[in-house]
């Protein structure tokens, strides 16, 4: 009896031992390198961590066809895919040096702040406070979306005015949220928001004729309304609530690491704006023109800059192909969805895509 | 020296003290290890710790509220909204839970071969499945498969079934609401009548004799005689299930009832404020847990048998 009190007393005094040994070989190893931040140094590492772990591990929803979805061969394919897939083949040579984490909209910037993940590419809209307060570093917009409501064709529901009064489903933790009930408030439409944490459930529960509408970036309103039993039966309105450019994310405080993302996203834009694709690549390995020379790396060392090599932006058109390759193996005509490019469209051809010079 | 006094380390009170010290410190030095590990880590992000997003405008709708809420109000006016719902929902659970399970635990050792046999599979069935696969069950086909709402059911003239919910002349009780507090009351009653059954099978043999002796009818002496000796077994458990079901409550984000911790989640991803939302959310689910707890143990005392 006496012989276990003693030891239970003495217990604690030997954890106390052992975390006060951790910890200080914990500063030890802070006090190492004089004059850095021991935090900002753990983050600049990111770069090296991926490397050296020979794969690159990517944030995607998972649950958006045409952006990121597992197909039926059971490959993940999608325009959030391929960028992961591009960011790999920058990095290894290899596009399926990627393994994907399905988050949700919740999940998904924690996930990036503690470093689960490298990167996030997870239709997640650009805004100024996730940029800001929350940590977050974005890379150039990979799609310009809006947001747009869905309602059943037979509910004589013409326009947002229309529903007034009704129950719209919602899912939690997007922008979509709240810019709903900002448009709602501006033309003092009264309405009852369902909201969900779970796409899926939001989705059903609208399928089921709880909601009268659901509102969603328009791009995951066409991808999710494929899933429904009867898609026809649903129309989107045209209004457009909001703008939502969609852009991979990279947490705060790591330049080279941000850096990289952001000019894989512009490689696949200049691609397509020089004609390069995966199926002529070969051609313009020869080509006089400097541009093209630099863009491929046969002439200076852009890529270097960044930690990659030279010719980064050929792998990626190699393995993964242009912007517009990715659009229409995932977003096309010959696809399900169908959306047509849009503002989705290079600057030359009147949309927004644009990369700064690859000089 | 014969009543010289133990070594100090042989002495128990002495390590019964320094135990307590040494817990003490342990626990000090592993949160001082966890805060500055937090600090640093927001600090690498740039983000500052602080509650002032509270008084921020929350920009998003609730579907329910109990006092008057608009997006245009500050997230703490809604976190208040998601707590009063959540309260709701506790109260009502709690309340009818109650009367569920213990009809449920008496009819256990019911005479009638059928209300035995009918409480006996209720209690299992709703004992030994999820939860949140009930309240899915409830949300998705009961509530959500009712008709739509021009075709509503019509119970006695006055009350009104559909896919909006359960309407009353006076007010209406959403799906969410309703599939939330029936899968609540029939999972945690399936609970509260297996510790009815076994508190009254505590009671000794000689009490239900001894009533019966005395005449009492079998109604009676349950009430006069079992049932209150039954109590003092009962109520400490029972409180355990009331503190599962408040707790159990935060289950409603699986079917978009908008109760304290779906308001919280909401607001730590609008905001990104993970850890004090957090915190806060913690504080509220202990101070709920701790005033239960007061209440029952009150109630407990006065239900013992009183000792000189």
């Amino acid at each position: 009896m006496r012989k276990s009190a003693l030891i239970l007393a003495i217990a604690p005094l030997i954890f106390t031992l052992s975390a006060c040994g951790g910890e200080s070989g914990q500063t030890a190893n802070i006090t190492g390198t004089p004059g850095s931040n021991p935090a900002a140094q753990a983050t600049r590492n990111r770069w090296d961590t991926i490397k050296s772990r020979g794969k690159l591990i990517c944030g995607v929803s998972g649950e958006v066809p045409g952006f990121s979805f597992v197909g039926t061969d059971g490959k993940y394919g999608g325009i959030d895919v391929d960028v992961c897939r591009a960011i790999a083949a920058a990095l290894f040579d290899n596009p399926d040096a990627v393994e994907f984490r399905n988050l949700n909209a919740k999940e998904r910037f924690t996930a990036l702040q503690t470093g689960e993940v490298d990167v996030l590419s997870r239709n997640t809209t650009w805004t100024l406070s996730r940029d800001t307060s929350q940590g977050l570093e974005f890379a150039p917009v990979v799609f310009y979306d809006g947001q747009a409501i869905m309602v059943r064709k037979n509910g004589n529901i013409k326009s947002l005015a229309d529903l007034k009064g009704k129950a719209i489903c919602v899912q939690t933790g997007t922008t979509t949220e709240q810019n709903l009930a900002d448009q709602m408030r501006k033309r003092g439409i009264t309405y009852k928001p369902v909201v969900f944490e779970d796409i899926n459930i939001t989705f059903a529960t609208y399928a089921e004729g709880r909601c009268d509408g659901i509102t969603a970036d328009r791009s995951a309103l066409v991808s999710r309304r494929t899933t429904l039993p009867k898609p026809d039966d649903n129309i989107i309105l045209n209004e457009a609530i909001s703008s939502e450019p969609l852009a991979p994310a990279v947490a705060k405080g790591d330049t080279k690491w941000g850096d990289t993302v952001k000019w894989v996203v512009y490689s696949l834009v200049k691609a397509e704006e020089l004609g390069i694709n995966s199926q002529n690549l070969a051609q313009f390995t020869n080509s006089n023109d400097p541009d093209i020379k630099r863009f491929l790396g046969t002439e200076g060392n852009l890529g270097e800059g960044i930690g990659l090599t030279k010719d980064f932006a050929a792998r990626i058109v190699k393995h993964v192909g242009n912007y517009a390759e990715i659009y229409d193996r995932n977003l096309g005509p010959k696809t399900k969805l169908n959306l047509a490019r849009g503002q989705n469209q290079l600057w030359t051809k009147g949309g927004l895509l644009y990369s700064p010079p690859f000089r | 020296m014969t009543n010289s006094k133990p070594p100090i380390w042989r002495d128990q009170r002495f390590w019964r003290i320094a135990g307590q010290f040494l817990a003490v410190f342990l626990t000090a030095v592993v949160i001082t290890m966890l805060w500055g590990n937090l600090n640093r880590n927001l600090q690498q992000l740039g983000i500052q710790f602080g509650f002032n997003f509270l008084k921020q405008q929350a920009s998003f709708d609730i579907g329910e509220t109990l006092i008057r809420y608009n997006p245009s109000d500050t997230y703490s006016r809604a976190l208040w909204v998601g707590l009063i719902n959540s309260l709701r929902v506790a109260v009502a659970g709690i309340f009818f839970s109650t009367i569920v399970g213990v009809s449920a635990g008496i009819g256990r050792l019911s005479d009638n071969w059928l209300v035995r046999n009918i409480t006996l599979v209720y209690v299992e069935i709703f004992r030994n499945t999820p939860l949140l696969l009930q309240l899915l069950f409830w949300y998705f086909a009961v509530f959500i498969s009712f008709p739509k709402a021009e075709n509503k059911i019509s119970l006695w003239g006055f009350i009104g079934i559909s896919q909006n919910g359960v309407e009353f002349p006076w007010f209406t009780l959403s799906p969410e609401f309703s599939a939330l507090v029936l899968g609540l009351i029939f999972y945690t009653g399936a609970f509260i009548a297996e510790i009815v059954r076994g508190g009254i099978q505590s009671v000794p043999k000689g009490q239900w004799e001894a009533g019966r002796s005395l005449g009492l009818k079998p109604g009676l002496l349950m009430r006069l005689v079992i049932f209150p000796q039954a109590l003092r077994v009962i109520i400490p458990p029972l409180t355990s299930q009331y503190l599962n079901l408040t707790k159990n409550s935060s289950l409603a984000i699986a079917i978009g009832y908008p109760d304290v911790y779906f308001v919280a989640s909401t607001t730590y991803n609008q905001t990104g404020r993970a850890v004090e939302v957090i915190l806060l959310l913690m504080l509220t689910y202990l101070i709920l847990s701790l005033i239960i707890s007061v209440v029952m143990n009150l109630f407990n005392r006065t239900v013992q048998i009183p000792e000189r």
